[in-house]
Formats: structure tokens, C-alpha cells, sequence
């Protein structure tokens, strides 16, 4: 009720209409938990870490600093490219390979008076956990969908009872044309990325056997020229998929064949697009997901209206603009076997007569699973190591070994750990088929 | 003959210019065609209130290419704004605020002009705006708006036919309405790849069937290697005339008898081979359910083959006239015509391309007849052979918005639909618990739209205007909240669900000016406190 205090921020005329809003309860606010008047302080001391500065970053740095959120961390390692322009717009063509963390926060810190934007120009890898543990929110705009599961695992392994600080909400945003989605993660308490994976499942690979023999669409043919026609011509010393005339060598060799075997629709744009793995990007629903994360991060921050992530509610929201809008907001469930947040080894499916080399790759196309560079042992012995080169050589003659052939058994427990996620020691129970 | 189906263009071998660099992302979507649409479109905001949400939703059209569009704003900067528009600096304190955003934005993309009116405060005169401006592709307004302003962009919608788009963001709450002049015909709708499938099994023509024969001919003695490659389509239709062979003809149209089917297939999977099983026979398997169907009409194209053109403009485009002609097609042929899109599946290349020839070809035919229809009616001569095409390939999936309403801007209160709607939704709520479904966002539509011409009112102020509108709903506890929440916000915008609400907008205004993809029909609400959105038909 417009009767109720608002408390305003040092700056009451220009904060004016959020102060409404994050000062003062409205019906579904919970007031056990909500003082309006500490709201404004609490913002201004708060910290938030913004993950990547493209499509989705841009915005958020936008809407957080337009949220009342005054002292921000953006971290990217990328540099400008012109296709950004047509969605992220804190970017000018002039900017062209400039680093988008430092563009981004110069002109968000320009424009809007008051916030400090912190630029990282560098992997979210190199950083440990006392640089994380400054945050008291951390958003996430990736395209990537290891470095999610990279910071998620950081978050969660972070987490200590006795210290409320060391545990950071952690709040995703993704899109793909039209559509896109949101979630929030509490570590520990709610679902973690690792126990959704499964809903993020990998292009299929085209069989190997299909490029090679027997191509029927353009992207086979795109394929061959990439995976083996490059390989075996070595036409430039190393492929640089942003290099146009790598692209158009690549190009040229996909016609050639299409043309070969009588396939139409070998294109510049669509060689580009296979290769590159281009996932189709707007600004408008860029804005929308974008916009819906900061929501979340406003309402955590303030307790002025319900979040998602709370306990035993929805934390996930689809968005889907192709036919019509259609939002689907949801509960995603932890789940006991995650490798990350549960206890429980996972169940994996296997074959006995499938080799150790078999296994290795069943992993990185298993959707709970994506494991690309997997060392494996069982509780006795080590099966195959990526590295040290010596322990590799040494276990690599296991790869042709059946698993029978290996003594593995119905039930048993075997270790993953993969590069990508060093934190994390994935626990699998084999199932045989 | 008018050759209907476009053939591939010879290859360009240069790389892309540097504005398909700019645009890739996008274009990957909507193609040269909707570019251009988007290029050429000319739009005007009338803005008010906080006037952040319609400067959020130019952004994400400037950014795409939009050609020019106009902002009408009569507030000069003040220090409010900068705390809620992020196309307003320090320097325009005191300037018109219609000016000072129309030049951020511009910074956005040096292809798309601007520009803005009232040049000096105190000057407004839409209706002169309108009257100077060239013909606006699409009107946007913001709430609260006078409603002298309303009444001329109404008069105007009328008078060209212009789709007009109302938005309202306050709080954690905001809708838009998209309310378009007529029936609103879209063929370019982009559904899903794997629902376009449609392989006429139970309607094989000469050509398809006489290619299945060859190949199967001697099924049981083939080479492993050809046997395991024999593309699924094949296959079905190898086993579909066996089954017939002893079912008197008939096909396996009945569940039980498609999984009767289904396990006849399995059952030809030769499995002494080294990998245990052909992958072919697995394609084949999987796609009896649903590739064994008898076609049927969908009802997107059925409500375009029911709809009756009332205005003899809208008779005589290329869309009813080509509608008319498919649909004679239907009568005829109790089919669409064929797609001729072939699904990817396991199959030596030569005998995948043959296949897919063969689909194209027949595709290419149906298309050329239905040009010949076309023709032969007044005004069809005019009508591109491109278009007949590309309505054919996606006939199955031309949608109709906005077919029955047809009022457009006029419909911004029907309270007879809007009591229909009402009681329907509050009858719906009463069940959500047990059907699991979400609760009504109407309540927010109906706390907003008691705000329409006003700066801010209390929850009473709100409740008794909701009570005006829709008799009885005063006494709801959800719409007794929702005031509640909308007071909160007393008429104020926060940046971010006004930038959330200003993508939704975007992405519909998108898909009216290309005409692809499928835009709300015709309200959309959105809930920032439980983050999600509903349409409905008001
Ligand atoms: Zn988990």
C-alpha cells in the first residue's frame, strides 16, 4: 500500500521509482525476512560478479547497474567481433578487437553515475576461490557450457556450513534464437547445473563412417572438408575458425565434394556455421533472459518480492518466443547421484564387450555424463590416465582391453575425473546391458 | 511453364560482405527476406509515464537493422530518468527527453535512422506528426497515455490498417497487446524440422513407389552392406505393401495393428551380422508410429481453408488467392502438397540423393499445379511464382492470427470478451490445485489496464476501476493483490522488467513486420514476481 515508508537511497530523486519498489513490502513479500530500510546500504556494499560480457553480459551490466547494484566484477576473455554488433551493444564498430570486459564496463561505468564496473580480461579458471568468496551473487551469460559446470562445481565445493558467506547464489542464463532460459542455484540446497545436465544434451556427432563414405547433406560434406580434408592438406599451419580464408578454404573443399556426390546447399554461411557450432543470437531475447536473471538477482538481494531457488519452489524458467511466448517456470530437483552436489555414484550403462577406448567415449556423448578428456580408475586399480605422459603410455595398452577382458563387474564403482572440472570426482556405477 | 521451386543459385565463392558479417547471428533466423522486411519498416513510439520500456524495445529493434523509427515524447529529462533509462546521460538533464534517447540509440547502429517530436516542450501535436510523417509500418504506445493521444493513434490505425502495439510496465508487472488491423496470415511459421516431416507412405505416387520396388526387389538376398543401407523409407514401404499383401489391402492404421507392424519390421532386422543390428532397420522402426499415418488436415491451414475474407483488399492478395487455390488443390487431391523435404537417414549417398530427387520432383509438381489454379483467377497472373512455392512447402503449417477479432485497434476494450475471459480464468483457478496448472495472470492485466490513462492510484483507487470493467472481480483476492502490487509501484518503471518486457515486445514487433514465425494472439502479461508470462486471447 502506497501508505507504507519508502526508504530512500542517498540519491532519493534518481532512485525514486526502485526504492518503491525494493524499500517497501508489497503483498507476497515476506516480512519475517524483509527490512525495507537497510535495503539501499545492503545494495551499495554488495558485490556481484557478472560472468562473461557478451550478449547476455551487456545487458546485465546494463540492468544491475540500473537495479541499484553499485560495485560489479565482469569477467571475459574475449575480444570484440563485428558479428556482436548487431546484439551487444555496449559495443561500436570501432571496438572491434578491443576486450569486451573492459568496453563494457567503461561505458556502463559512463553512463550510469555512481556503479564501479571491475573488468577480468581472462579465464574464470585462473581465479581461486578467495577471489569468488568476495561475491555475494555471481551471474552467469554463458555460451559455454563447461565454464558452467566449472564455476558451479567451484560454488558448490566452496560451500561451508559454519560460514553463510561462502555460500553464493548462482544465477544462469542461456539462449538460442527465440527461446532461452534462467535458473537460480542455491549450492547445496537447490539443484545444481551438474544435477541438470541431462537437459542440455550435445549436438549429435555425425558418424565418422557417414563423412568419410557416405555424405547426403551439405553439413557431411562440411564435415569432411573440417575433420578430414583440412587434416590431411594442411593448407594453413592452424585453423583459425575466425579467419575468413580458412573458412573459405573450407568452403571451397565442402562444395567440391557436395558437388561430387550431387548434394545441394553447401554454403559460405552454413560451412561457417558448422564449423564454428553457431548457435543463432538476437538482442531482444537476449534481453530477456538477461533482464530475467537480474530479477532474480534483485530479489535475493533484496527480499522484496519472492525469488526463484527459494526452498521447495520453482528455480527454472523457459522462455520460448517462436510460436506465440510461452514461459514454463519450474522445479528442477537435486538429485542424489550428482557428481558434484549429491553422494551417490550414477548409474552408467555399459557393455562388457565394449573396449576401455569404448567407455572413454561413451563418456563424452553420455548426456550426465560430457566428459571429453576422462581419466578412469576403479577402486583396485587405475584403468587409463590422460596425464602424467609416463602413467598415460603406461595405461594406454588398457584402451583395446574389453571390459571383461579388464575384470570390471556388474556394480562396480569407477572414479572419472576429467581436466575441465578438477574439483570434482565423478562417481559411476556400471550397469551392464 | 513457370518453373515454382526456386533451384539452388550457383555458389558465390566470395566471402560474406561486412553487413551479413554484422547480422550472421540473426540472419541464421530470419534470412534476407525478413532483413529486408526489417530494413524497410518505419515505426513510431509514443511515449509517456517513465518512458523506459518502448526506449528498451527500440533498442532491440534499432540493433537488428530496423529502417527508421520516430519517438513522440513531450517530457524533458529529469533526474527520475536517469535512474530507470539507460538512454539518457548526465548531459540531458533538462532536455527533451524524446531527443536525448533518439540519439543513444542511433549510436547503436549507423544504418537506422531517427527521429523525435515535440522538437521543444509545450509543442506536441501528434496528430501533425502523423499527418508529416510517411505511412508508420507500426504504431507503439506506452501507458498511461491521455487519452486525446489514444483517440488519434486509434483514428489513424483505422485509416491504414497499421498494427498497433500497447505496452504497460509498472512494478514488477507489465503486458503488451499486439492489435492487428485484420486477419493476419503468416506461411514462413518455422516449425520444428521433425514435425515437417511428411513422407506420403500411405500415399506413395508412381515414382516413389516404383523406386521402393527396385530396391527391394530381391530384399531377402541382398549383401549385408546393401541391405543395411537401404533407406528406411524403403523399407517401410517394402513391409507396408507385404502387410497389405495379407491384410486385404488395408494398411496398419489401427494402434494394435501399427505395433503389430511395427514388431513385423523388427523382426527383418538382420542381427548375424558383425555389429548385432543395421541402424536402417532401427530408423525404420522408430518411425512407424509416426510416419504410418493417414494425412490429415491440421487446423492452422483449416482455419485459412474456413476463413471468408471480408474486405475485398484482403481478398485479393496474393495469400487468399493462393489459399484459395491450395485449398482447391485439397479438394481435389484430399492431400496438401507434398513438402519434399526428406529427413536425413542411413542410406548410400547416391541412393539418398535419388530419393530426395524424387520428393523434390513431386513436390515441384504439386506447386506447378497449384500455380496453374492461381493463374487462372483474376489477379493471379501478378501473384510471384516464389510464393506459391514457399505457401506449398509450408502449407501444413500456415497459421492464421487474429482470424476472428478482426477490429483491431477498436478491440483495446471489449468487455464482452473480456468478462468471457475473465469468469473462464477464474473458474480455471478455482481447479489449479488439482489440475496442476499455473494460476491466472489476469489479475495483472486487469491492475495495469485500471491504470491505463492515470499516473499512480492506491489499491483501492485500482480495485474500483477493476470492478467498473469487469462486474464482480473487485472481490477477488488475486485481483485485490494484484492492485495491491501495482500500487507499490505507484505508475513507476524498474529498469529491468521494463528491459525483460521491452525484448518480449521486440521479438513480437519482429514477427509481425517480417510475417515470420508466429506472434502472440493478441495479450501477453508478464509476472516478474513468479517470473513467467501468459497470453491471452482478450
Ligand atoms: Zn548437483
Amino acid at each position: 500500500m502506497a501508505s507504507v515508508e519508502v526508504y530512500p537511497s542517498i540519491e532519493p530523486l534518481r532512485w525514486k521509482y526502485l526504492d518503491r519498489i525494493r524499500t517497501r513490502p508489497g503483498p507476497f513479500t515476506d516480512l519475517d525476512v524483509f527490512e525495507g530500510s537497510a535495503v539501499a546500504q545492503n545494495m551499495d556494499n554488495m558485490k556481484v560478479l557478472v560472468i562473461g560480457a557478451g550478449g547476455l553480459g551487456c545487458e546485465l551490466l546494463k540492468n544491475l547497474a540500473l537495479s541499484g547494484f553499485k560495485n560489479i566484477h565482469v569477467i571475459d576473455m574475449d575480444t570484440i567481433d563485428i558479428s556482436n554488433l548487431n546484439r551487444q551493444f555496449l559495443f561500436r564498430k570501432s571496438d572491434v578487437g578491443k576486450f569486451k570486459a573492459e568496453v563494457a564496463a567503461a561505458f556502463v561505468e559512463s553512463r550510469v553515475k555512481g556503479v564501479s564496473i571491475t573488468p577480468h580480461k581472462c579465464k574464470i579458471q585462473e581465479f581461486d576461490e578467495d577471489f569468488y568468496m568476495q561475491f555475494q551473487i555471481i551471474v552467469c551469460g554463458l555460451d559455454s557450457i563447461e565454464a558452467r559446470r566449472w564455476i558451479n562445481a567451484t560454488l558448490v565445493d566452496m560451500v561451508d556450513e559454519e560460514n553463510p558467506e561462502s555460500f553464493i547464489p548462482l544465477i544462469d542464463g542461456g539462449t538460442e534464437g527465440f527461446q532461452g532460459q534462467s535458473r537460480v542455484i542455491l549450492p547445496t540446497m537447490t539443484a545444481c547445473i551438474e544435477c541438470m545436465l541431462d537437459m542440455h544434451v550435445p549436438r549429435a556427432q555425425v558418424p565418422l563412417c557417414t563423412i568419410a563414405t557416405i555424405p547426403r547433406q551439405p553439413e557431411h560434406c562440411i564435415e569432411w572438408a573440417h575433420q578430414i580434408a583440412w587434416d590431411k592438406e594442411k593448407p594453413f599451419p592452424k585453423l583459425d575458425k575466425d579467419d575468413p580464408e580458412h573458412i573459405t578454404w573450407l568452403y571451397q573443399k565442402a562444395l567440391a565434394r557436395a558437388e561430387e556426390f550431387n548434394i545441394p546447399g553447401v554454403t559460405y554461411s552454413r560451412t561457417q556455421g558448422v564449423v564454428k557450432n553457431i548457435i543463432p543470437a538476437i538482442a531482444s531475447t537476449n534481453a530477456i533472459i538477461a533482464a530475467s536473471c537480474c530479477n532474480e538477482a534483485l530479489k535475493i538481494a533484496t527480499n522484496c518480492a519472492p525469488f526463484l531457488g527459494m526452498p521447495e519452489q520453482n528455480n527454472y524458467m523457459q522462455y520460448s518466443g517462436n510460436d506465440s511466448i510461452y514461459t514454463y517456470t519450474f522445479q528442477t530437483e537435486k538429485k542424489p547421484d550428482c557428481p558434484v552436489c549429491g553422494n551417490r555414484a550414477r548409474d552408467l550403462d555399459v557393455n562388457l564387450g565394449w573396449t576401455l577406448k569404448e567407455l572413454i567415449e561413451a563418456l563424452a556423448v553420455n548426456p550426465s555424463a560430457q566428459l571429453k578428456k576422462p581419466s578412469v580408475r576403479t577402486e583396485k586399480k587405475t584403468l587409463y590416465m590422460q596425464s602424467p605422459p609416463g602413467l598415460e603410455e603406461q595405461t594406454r595398452p588398457n584402451m583395446d582391453k574389453t571390459l571383461l577382458e579388464l575384470g570390471l563387474e556388474e556394480g562396480e564403482q569407477i572414479g572419472v575425473t576429467d581436466p575441465a572440472f578438477p574439483s570434482v570426482s565423478f562417481k559411476f556405477a556400471l550397469r551392464f546391458k | 511453364m513457370t518453373e515454382v521451386v526456386m533451384e539452388q543459385m550457383p555458389p558465390v565463392l566470395h566471402g560474406p560482405t561486412e553487413k551479413q558479417r554484422k547480422y550472421d547471428r540473426q540472419l541464421r533466423l530470419w534470412a534476407e527476406s525478413g532483413q529486408a522486411a526489417l530494413e524497410s519498416a518505419n515505426l513510431l513510439l509514443v511515449n509517456s509515464g517513465c518512458g523506459t520500456v518502448g526506449v528498451e524495445t527500440l533498442k532491440n529493434l534499432v540493433l537488428p537493422g530496423i529502417g527508421r523509427f520516430t519517438i513522440v515524447d513531450d517530457a524533458v529529462v529529469s533526474e527520475a530518468d536517469l535512474g530507470v533509462n539507460f538512454f539518457l546521460d548526465e548531459g540531458s538533464l533538462g532536455k527533451m527527453r524524446g531527443q536525448c534517447s533518439t540519439e543513444l540509440l542511433l549510436e547503436l547502429n549507423p544504418e537506422v535512422h531517427g527521429d523525435w517530436y515535440p522538437k521543444t516542450k509545450g509543442d506536441l501535436n501528434l496528430e501533425k506528426v502523423l499527418a508529416t510523417s510517411s505511412t508508420f509500418t507500426l504504431i507503439m504506445y506506452t501507458n498511461p497515455i491521455r487519452p486525446a493521444d489514444l483517440a488519434i493513434i486509434q483514428a489513424y490505425g483505422k485509416q491504414h490498417k497499421t498494427p498497433v502495439v500497447l505496452v504497460h510496465s509498472a512494478g514488477f508487472y507489465s503486458y503488451f497487446r499486439i492489435l492487428l488491423p485484420g486477419a493476419f496470415p503468416i506461411v514462413d511459421t518455422h516449425p520444428d524440422e521433425t514435425a515437417t516431416t511428411d513422407l506420403r507412405l500411405l500415399t506413395p505416387w508412381p515414382e516413389l513407389v516404383e523406386f521402393a520396388k527396385e530396391l527391394t526387389r530381391d530384399i531377402d538376398s541382398l549383401d549385408n552392406h546393401v541391405h543395411g543401407h537401404l533407406p528406411f523409407v524403403v523399407i517401410l514401404l517394402h513391409y507396408l505393401d507385404e502387410w497389405r499383401a495379407t491384410h486385404d489391402g488395408a494398411y496398419p492404421l489401427k494402434y494394435a495393428e501399427k505395433i503389430a507392424f511395427r514388431n513385423l519390421v523388427q523382426s527383418k532386422m538382420r542381427t548375424d551380422n558383425p555389429e548385432g543390428g543395421e541402424e536402417n532397420f532401427e530408423e525404420a522402426v522408430a518411425a512407424v508410429l509416426r510416419a504410418v499415418q493417414p494425412t490429415s488436415l491440421p487446423s492452422g491451414i483449416r482455419e485459412v481453408f474456413d476463413y471468408k475474407p471480408t474486405d475485398p483488399q484482403e481478398d485479393g492478395s496474393p495469400f487468399w488467392i493462393i489459399a484459395e487455390a491450395v485449398k482447391k488443390f485439397y479438394e481435389k487431391h484430399r492431400c496438401l502438397p507434398v513438402p519434399g523435404n526428406v529427413p536425413d537417414m542411413k542410406a548410400e549417398s547416391e541412393v539418398y540423393i535419388k530419393l530426395q530427387n524424387i520428393y523434390k520432383a513431386k513436390a515441384r509438381q504439386d506447386a506447378a499445379e497449384v500455380l496453374k489454379m492461381v493463374q487462372a483467377v483474376p489477379g493471379g497472373r501478378d501473384v510471384d511464382p516464389a510464393e506459391v512455392g514457399l505457401f506449398c512447402k509450408n502449407a501444413a503449417f500456415v497459421k492464421l492470427i487474429n482470424a476472428s477479432a478482426g477490429g483491431g485497434i477498436d478491440t483495446i476494450l471489449n468487455s464482452e470478451r473480456l468478462a468471457t475471459v475473465a469468469a473462464q480464468e477464474f473458474s480455471n483457478d478455482e481447479m489449479a490445485e488439482e489440475t496442476l496448472t499455473p494460476l491466472s495472470l489476469l489479475p495483472i492485466y486487469l491492475a495495469l489496464y485500471a491504470t491505463s490513462h492515470v499516473e499512480s492510484s492506491t489499491r483501492e483507487q485500482i480495485v474500483s476501476e477493476i470492478a467498473k470493467a469487469v462486474p464482480g472481480a473487485g472481490v477477488n483476492q488475486r485481483v485485490v493483490q494484484a492492485a495491491e502490487e501495482v500500487a507499490r509501484a505507484e505508475g513507476g518503471e524498474l529498469h529491468n522488467i521494463s528491459a525483460l518486457t521491452g525484448g518480449m515486445v521486440a521479438q513480437e514487433v519482429i514477427k509481425v513486420i517480417t510475417k515470420q514465425y508466429i506472434p502472440i494472439d493478441n495479450t501477453c502479461i508478464f509476472d516478474g514476481i513468479g517470473s513467467r508470462c501468459q497470453v491471452l486471447r482478450l
